[in-house]
């Protein structure tokens, strides 16, 4: 294959070369109106509906890995030496319905049909990667496909039913992908860097780029916002950002590593923590989106940074001068501001090995069980040494305009034996220690109420929560 | 001779199941784009209610890529778009009443590009009083009609001479229709001033006459199509005309085709939604716990103009007995200006605020009396003598006292509360509750003129079938229902029945598909097209073959008649050579109904559509944040034209119904603008929010409704109700966690934050 910059993807089992007009368009886009292949709906343009769902293989440690991601936010840049199928690449070449495709149609899935090329990806992502298909892992998988019609009956029950069909056979692309070289690199509007020294240097010469890990939250301000961004580098290509390292010192996960690459190892380690995770967006997200991108853009909101901190995480922030580590509590200055210097980008994120006794836990309270943003996001670390509390982090998102802990209930209940009184003063102190948000998702006054009564669990033998995957009726 | 195959009543797939799956399924921005097509983007308003001072477009227009900027002085016709009474401009004059109101259309040579432009416009406003909730609207008597009474007995007397009252008050919010498929239009340009308008509406006869008037033009020079919408929910009813309005106007103005896609954000924050509701009542009520008399205030958010929020508020007026015999009634229904978006159509349209209330009313009195809530509804019920409605309609053939003795046996209703009851005992953090609620629900259009429906049917040379109504397909498997019906006339398999996109060039002056009427009318309009067909053929092998017409048999693809039998194929070709019609329309107009909208009375619904859902549910009393455990239903559709596309409409009205009740939320901000308007922050049910346990079953009922098609019962709306047991269900746990001291409200919809509020009220 020739070398140049294009980009150059497999669609549907087709090498495609594309140079566009426009670097930054969307894969959403290319696919509906370049390649007309209008089985790929835009419901929303912000990655929460699924109707854009698509099935993304990369090359990893030698194999294809298959994941479902939301085409309306993904850069077609970020595609480069992938393969991509779509909806109208499921069939056999006899024209045979896919197992999943199969199912739908005779459980009825589909009624006004818009949602279902999304909810086929999803379902066949699942199926590629032979996942369980019991109702819980189903309704992991489908919860970013919103479906206004069914009620999610008739496709659960399709993803039930879908490995009950004849398996067909799946085109085996690794040679041909792997003959895919180069980078994706456009003009000066889309670099794709491939070492940390590129990276170090594209930022000194343009400050003011947009670095792009999965784009979950910075593909709204293209889909959405409809801005114009002058440079975007993308981080996905830089291998020296793409590591988790689990060791005697604790874990170390590089910046470009997706939530869905971890949640497996955290909810081994801290239970609670993988329950947030696996709340956090939807299986498409997670699949993109990046713990070092929700840390970076410093929302007051996101789900990672508030339980990290009451594990006394750090970053690494590089840069051409070398590393620097701070304490993740303070990287965040206020709203919108971080402690990042021109010319640095996070590196990795360093999860100190906790005491071997420490108790973790960490809610997430939102209108929506699945794939909703937090009103309030409560995150508790401690040990308990005859019946003292001791070494207490505190920290919450939702409550202040960065996540932050609650410094105020902490020296409240320190030493303590968690005792009533103590934390009836350290709720007091929860009301120094905050001013929360007051919007749509929550009030002010109820998200108070909420910190008080996570604050209240958190010390609670054995604390009860309906927000739980492991739930069981009967 | 073998019984021939039926397709009425099987359980078959979407007819458009195939292509769903395959992503073949063509929706409006799905279809080839004529090269020079334009592409375009409103703009607008940034003030909930302000005079506009200056409107600067010169940015815009300048905008590389924009070819043409249009607004309110560049309309021909009428400046409007409403269904009825005059009061929605396409775009605004010298006022803005709402947030996000059209002010202008960009034409561009991309989307991208129309609506990076629109967001270029200087508009200057005085900014003018906005009233935004109905508190302030009751305040400066901003009301878009007197306040309606519907009245029987008299309720004052009972609630005077009552040993028992309860009283109280209840809110029900808006909720966005979400459908997956925003709105969206494609106008192209033809010759003669001709325009062609491919509409994602539930009503093209609405958007057709619509775009005529705006135009100056006669309808018959304008044609609009749908083959299908990714969804509607009454949202494509009266709404789509702004988009397709818009589309046309650029298309007649430059000669080229036009297409406007509202991306998510304009379309929640521009089209309607449901009605938020806050009503009162005061109700008295025996030792049994029945209600002897009951006032009811409903009074409603309206938006900004009329829409068809008077016919949605009467609807709400006849479904606050839902399925009670109530005596002496009155009901004051008050209907509100306010500067939002004009309030709209949406599944129920109205009925479920109206049933709300009346729900509440039933678990307030089981309360008060310390009775299952279960034993006063069905104390309650429509019955053989206690028959008749506030609105004079007598109730028949009521399944209701019979469905739901079933289902508390399905769901082992009895059992299951006495065990929560007592598992509530042992838990201090967690509370469960259990709910049966009925759902009757009146069909057909309370405004009876629109109950008329025209079909066209062809039957080609070679046997087959093309068939067209005036119905929309939104998913709801209309398209199946009416082929099977014609399948069945003519003896074929479904296959060999073609669906066509409705057109309003082929049946004309149609109805909404709304109102859960769409097999109902457009069946009953295919199925005597179909019949007029037949009539002919029958004739036709009748003056060949010498016999009766009770001798000929249409069955498996054949006609069987004494001494021969051929294919349908072959008795189609006879017919074209014999030189008969193998054309007919049909047209259907729902007999025996009636409605005084001055009093009030009438007998406006030709029947009762019944179902009824058992809901448990589970709520933290730390947090407020819940869960619905099981769900058992027991729903009516007559004998089923589809059974499997029923059990859909059942569950996925369900479903909706609990996204409404518990987290969907729609929000303003202090200026009037929608703060909810994307699925980031407005949401509605997933997966994981459907119950394991998950029961849906359809009523053997022993009534045969006789005057519809097949005896079937419409299914559109009536389950959507079935959801108000989740609310209901949640009710009861927050009781349990109070120790049933004070009925608290329980406003919908039930989020984390209004449990809490109400576990924690004083």
């Amino acid at each position: 294959m020739v070398e140049d910059n294009s980009i150059r993807f497999l669609l549907n089992g087709q090498i495609v070369c594309v140079t566009p007009d426009d670097p930054h368009m969307s894969l959403l886009q290319y696919i509906r109106e370049q390649a007309a292949l209008c089985g790929t709906k835009e419901g929303c343009a912000e990655g929460d509906c699924g109707a854009c769902t698509l099935v993304v293989g990369k090359i990893i440690d030698g194999e294809i890995k298959y994941r479902a991601l939301n085409a309306c936010i993904l850069l077609l840049a970020q595609i480069h030496g992938c393969e991509v199928i779509t909806v109208e690449g499921l069939q056999g070449e006899d024209g045979a319905l896919h197992p999943v495709q199969q199912a739908l149609v005779e459980f009825h899935g589909s009624q006004c049909g818009f949602c279902t090329p999304g909810f086929v990806m999803s379902l066949y992502a699942h199926y590629r990667n032979q996942l369980p298909n019991d109702r819980q892992s189903l309704k992991i998988a489908l919860a970013g496909n919103l479906c206004r019609c069914t009620g999610y009956g008739p496709i659960i029950a399709a993803g039930q039913a879908m490995y009950g069909y004849p398996k067909p056979v799946e085109p085996d692309s690794l040679k041909i992908l792997q003959t895919i070289t180069g980078t994706p690199q456009q003009d000066e509007r889309l670099f794709a860097p491939t070492t940390e020294t590129d990276l170090q240097e594209l930022l000194q010469k343009y400050p003011d780029a947009v670095l792009w890990a999965g784009g979950t939250d910075a593909g709204l301000w293209l889909s959405k916002h409809l801005q114009d961004i002058s440079s975007i580098i993308l981080l996905g290509n830089i291998p020296e950002l793409d590591f988790i390292r689990d060791d005697e010192s604790g874990l170390h996960i590089g910046a470009t590593i997706r939530y869905a690459d971890v949640i497996e190892l955290c909810a081994d380690k801290w239970p609670a923590m993988g329950e947030v995770m696996r709340r956090i967006g939807s299986t498409q997200i997670r699949n993109s989106g990046t713990i070092g991108g929700n840390i970076a853009n410093g929302s007051p909101i996101g789900d990672m940074a508030p339980m990290l901190i009451t594990m006394d995480a750090r970053l690494n922030l590089a840069s051409a001068e070398g590393i620097r580590e701070i304490l993740l509590e303070n990287y965040f200055l206020e709203y919108g501001k971080q402690d990042l210097r021109p010319g640095e980008y996070i590196h990795s994120i360093f999860i100190p090995k906790p005491a071997r006794d420490i108790i973790f836990h960490a809610w997430k309270i939102s209108k929506r069980f699945d794939q909703d943003i937090s009103a309030v996001l409560g995150a508790f670390s401690y040990e308990r040494k005859k019946g003292r509390i001791n070494n207490l982090r505190i920290a919450y998102g939702g409550m202040a305009a960065i996540p932050r802990r609650a410094f105020l209930a902490e020296q409240a209940l320190e030493g303590t034996c968690a005792d009533d009184t103590s934390i009836a003063q350290a709720c007091q102190a929860l009301i120094r220690d905050f001013t929360p948000l007051d919007d749509m998702r929550a009030s002010a006054k109820y998200r108070e109420q909420v910190a008080k009564a996570l604050l209240n669990k958190a010390f609670q033998d054995n604390p009860v929560s309906l927000a739980t995957d492991k739930y069981q009726y009967e | 001779m073998s019984e021939s195959v039926k397709n009425v009543g099987q359980p078959m797939e979407h007819d458009s199941a195939l292509a769903h799956v395959t992503g073949q399924a063509l929706y409006v921005d799905d279809l080839a784009e004529p090269a020079d097509m334009l592409h375009l983007a409103f703009g607008r308003s940034t003030q909930a209610h302000a005079k506009i001072l200056s409107m600067d477009l010169s940015k815009v227009r300048d905008f590389p890529g924009v070819t043409a900027v249009f607004c309110a002085k560049d309309i021909t016709g009428k400046n409007d778009v409403s269904p009825m009474a005059g009061d929605d401009p396409l775009f605004a004059e010298d006022t803005v009443i709402y947030h996000g109101q059209a002010l202008f259309v960009v034409a561009a040579s991309s989307q991208r590009i129309a609506r990076k432009a629109a967001r270029l416009a200087s508009i200057t406003y005085q900014e003018l009083p906005a009233i935004l909730d109905i508190a302030a609207a009751r305040h400066a008597n901003s009301r878009l009609e007197d306040t309606q009474i519907m009245s029987a007995g008299n309720a004052r007397e009972a609630i005077l001479s009552a040993s028992h009252i309860v009283s109280g008050c209840l809110n029900t919010g808006a909720q966005d229709h979400f459908y997956l498929e925003g709105q969206i239009a494609v106008a192209i340009p033809g010759e003669a001033q001709r325009i062609k308008v491919i509409s994602s509406t539930q009503h093209p006869s609405e958007v057709q006459a619509g775009i005529a008037h705006v135009l100056a033009r006669a309808s018959n020079k304008i044609t609009v199509e749908v083959r299908r919408m990714g969804g509607g929910f009454g949202g494509k009813e009266t709404q789509a005309l702004l988009i397709a309005a818009a589309a046309a106007l650029v298309a007649d103005k430059t000669g080229r085709a036009a297409k406007l896609r509202l991306d998510r954000d304009d379309d929640m924050a521009m089209t309607g939604k449901r009605h938020g509701f806050e009503m009162s009542y005061r109700a008295a009520v025996d030792e049994q716990g029945k209600i002897l008399g009951i006032e009811m205030d409903l009074a409603s958010d309206c938006g900004c103009s009329t829409d068809l929020s008077p016919a949605i508020n009467d609807r709400a007026m006849f479904h606050a007995d839902n399925a009670y015999f109530l005596p002496n009634i009155t009901i004051r229904s008050e209907r509100f200006r306010t500067n939002k978006v004009s309030a709209t159509a949406f599944r129920g349209f109205g009925g479920p605020q109206g049933m709300m209330l009346i729900e509440r009313v039933m678990d307030h009195i089981a309360s008060e009396m310390k009775l299952d809530p279960l034993t006063v509804r069905q104390r309650n019920f429509y019955s053989k003598d206690n028959n008749i409605t506030p609105y004079g309609q007598q109730v028949h053939d009521f399944e209701i006292p019979e469905l739901v003795e079933e289902l508390v046996k399905t769901s082992d209703y009895k059992t299951r509360r006495q065990q929560i009851s007592k598992w509530n005992q042992g838990q201090q953090l967690k509370k469960r509750g259990i709910s049966l609620t009925p759902v009757k629900f009146g069909i057909s259009f309370t405004t009876t003129f629109l109950n008329q429906a025209g079909a066209l049917l062809h039957v080609y040379r070679d046997g087959s079938v093309a068939l067209n109504h005036g119905g929309t397909e939104m998913g709801q498997g209309l398209f199946i229902k009416v082929a099977q019906i014609v399948a069945d006339v003519f003896g074929l398999p479904v296959t060999a029945i073609e669906n066509s996109p409705t057109t309003t060039d082929k049946v004309p002056n149609t109805s909404a598909t709304a109102a859960s009427s769409g097999s109902d009318l457009n069946g009953m309009a295919a199925y005597i097209a179909a019949n007029t067909i037949r009539d002919r053929l029958e004739e036709l092998i009748i003056s060949k073959h010498n016999c009766t017409k009770d001798q000929i048999v249409f069955a498996d693809g054949h006609i069987c008649f004494p001494g021969g039998k051929m294919t349908f194929a072959e008795l189609a070709e006879l017919a074209y050579l014999s030189r008969i019609s193998l054309s007919s329309t049909g047209f259907y107009a729902t007999p025996d109904i009636f409605y005084d909208r001055k009093t009030h009375k009438g007998k406006p619904f030709l029947y009762y559509a019944c179902g009824a859902a058992v809901s448990e549910v589970e709520i933290d009393i730390a947090t407020g944040e819940s869960r619905v455990l099981r769900v058992d239903i027991l729903h009516s559709t007559g004998k089923p034209l589809n059974p499997a596309i029923d059990l859909g409409q059942i569950e996925g009205g369900f479903i909706q119904g609990m996204g409404w009740l518990t987290s969907e939320e729609i929000c303003f901000d202090d200026k009037g603008k929608l703060t909810t308007h994307a699925p980031s922050t407005y949401k509605i049910p997933t997966a994981a929010d459907r119950p394991d346990y998950f029961n849906t079953a359809l009523f053997n009922s022993k009534y045969e409704e006789p005057k519809t098609i097949g005896s079937s019962k419409a299914v559109g709306e009536p389950p959507f109700m079935l959801a108000i047991s989740v609310h209901s269900a949640l009710r009861a746990a927050i009781a349990d966690a109070r120790q049933h001291k004070d009925f608290t409200p329980l406003n919908a919809p039930a989020t984390p934050q209004n449990i809490l509020s109400e576990l924690l009220a004083k």
